[in-house]
């Protein structure tokens, strides 16, 4: 199937901005997405963009015209909700619209203002991705589903806190150097372990922050790249989606996610490649637990084992499958809405050479991405390839 | 429950069942068993739904100790929060003990308690 390439890519910074509206963001996203690409406003056929929450947020619905303007642009325009995935099911809109003759020049972007909403305002605007009668009502949190989802790997498979605190300290030394990412700083497993309790065993390190911030990417057909003498070294060359049961005790196990199986298999498929060709990945480390739930349901490690790889290195920036180079959400920061457009973006970069993380990947030809709502009821993936 | 408050059909029943001491689920042909409300089999699309009755007695799958809540539960923290097993159906609620005397497997029962926030009605779990 034909290829959706990416002719450039803007992201915010990320971080605590809570005097900044959400249409400022997209603004500075989508800008600097168009400009990097190096087209006119008016060549963009198309705009989806991905939030969650500005209803509650800034009370904001209809984010669609709003982003347009926000932009400078006429496109017809579209906002896409699926929780924390959000963002990277408007990349697939916009994937199929490029695919399908209906766009040759897609803006896709994500945005989500959280600070504004303080600590106990964004865990409650967060936890409106769960089941409200039987999860929300009985006091459910994300870092409390995940705990629970954490606790479950810990009796069915073994593994403890320190091997979770692992992740986080590898996505903190990725991040250290990144200039757009939240957290700059490195940390220690002792650091994590010692962190004040969000839901144990979640700490506060072992969750991704509340983040402020905006991704975007335009994607243009091969055809137009060509015609128009556009640079696009980077391809989507795959998706996939799956969905799950949204309440994460109606599912079969706690500890496996069909979902982000699902959606790797249909990716791979799609792009024509298999787990085995995939040099690098981006995937939603909402939580520590949720990259092992993630490297295992994408086919990389067996059930039970992913919890080892990043205390033994082999998902670190030099081991064998780096993942999470960006910094992850866990230290770049996870804005959710932005977050699986700002994978892409980020992806992207590490690809042309442009990110600070580049070298980890030198020789890397295909990168994946991975993002997931709620307890992974919704998940999104999407391949990347360098075009020839 | 607040005067006030928009009642949820099937919802408000299956708690009230809980509170009674006689939790039921709701089964299709095929045996699925759900929790209301529902139309339809969420595992084949049934549309043939009869309710049966549920175990009270249950094994916890897993729980946390939540110590930052949704604006709701302000007052509650920090809580246990668990899932249970009752034979084909699993419920989240509280458990009603402290963290130090709980365990991935531990026998509970349930039953119906409310927020401390906000009064609202919530599943529990008592230690058996
Ligand atoms: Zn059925």
């Amino acid at each position: 199937m034909a290829s959706a390439h990416i002719a450039g890519v803007g992201m915010t910074e990320f971080g605590e901005f809570p005097e900044r509206t959400g249409r400022d963001l997209f603004g500075e996203a989508g800008g600097t997405a168009i400009e990097d690409a190096g087209i006119d406003r008016e060549e963009i056929d198309a705009l989806y963009v991905g939030n969650f929450m500005g209803e509650l947020s800034e009370n904001q619905g209809h984010m669609g015209p709003l982003m347009a303007k926000a932009v400078g642009i006429d496109a017809p325009a579209t906002r896409i909700e699926s929780a924390c995935a959000s963002g990277g099911m408007a990349v697939r809109q916009a994937v199929k619209d490029v695919r399908n003759g209906e766009a040759d020049v897609v803006l896709v972007g994500g945005v989500e203002r959280m600070h504004n909403m303080g600590t106990t305002g964004a865990t409650g605007g967060l936890s409106v991705a769960a089941d409200d009668l039987w999860e929300i009502r009985q006091g459910i949190t994300f870092p409390g589903a995940y705990a629970l989802m954490a606790q479950r790997y810990f009796a069915v498979h073994g593994g403890d806190r320190e091997d979770l605190a692992h992740v986080a300290v590898k996505n903190h030394a990725n991040a250290a150097n990144n200039p757009l990412a939240q957290y700059q700083t490195e940390i220690s497993v002792e650091k994590v372990l010692d962190a004040p309790p969000v839901a144990l065993p979640m700490g506060l390190f072992d969750s991704s922050p509340i983040t402020d911030g905006a991704a975007a990417t335009v994607l243009v057909s091969e055809a137009y790249a060509e015609e128009h003498g556009l640079e696009t070294p980077v391809a989507i060359t795959g998706t996939g989606q799956g969905t799950d049961n949204l309440a994460l005790a109606e599912r079969d196990s706690m500890v496996w996610t069909p979902a982000t199986e699902d959606a790797g298999r249909r990716a791979y498929e799609d792009a024509g490649i298999s787990k085995d060709d995939v040099d690098f990945l981006e995937v939603h480390d909402c939580f520590t637990i949720a990259e092992v739930l993630a490297i295992e349901g994408l086919g990389f490690y067996e059930e039970g084992e992913g919890i080892t790889a990043a205390r033994e290195g082999e998902t670190a920036a030099d081991g064998e499958l780096p993942v999470n180079l960006s910094g992850g959400l866990k230290a770049k920061g996870h804005p959710v809405g932005a977050t699986g457009v700002a994978q892409i973006s980020e992806m992207t970069k590490l690809f042309r050479g442009d990110h600070v993380n580049s070298d980890a990947v030198e020789d890397a030809e295909v990168g994946l991405t991975h993002n997931a709502g709620g307890t992974v009821a919704s998940a999104v993936v999407h391949v990347l390839e360098v075009a020839e | 429950m607040s005067d006030d408050e928009i009642s949820n059909d099937g919802y408000d029943q299956a708690l009230d069942a809980i509170e009674n001491g006689e939790p039921y689920a709701l089964e299709c042909p095929e045996g699925h068993q759900s929790m209301p409300p529902r139309q339809v089999c969420p595992e084949c699309g049934a549309s043939d739904l009869e309710e049966v009755e549920i175990p009270l007695s249950g094994e916890l799958l897993s729980y946390n100790v939540t110590y930052v809540p949704t604006p709701d539960f302000g007052d509650d923290v920090p809580f246990v929060l668990g899932v249970a097993e009752f034979d084909d159906v699993r419920l989240t609620g509280r458990v009603q003990a402290d963290a130090e005397d709980v365990e991935v497997g531990s026998a509970v029962e349930v039953g119906l308690g409310e927020s401390e926030t906000t009064g609202r009605p919530l599943v529990t779990f008592d230690l058996a």
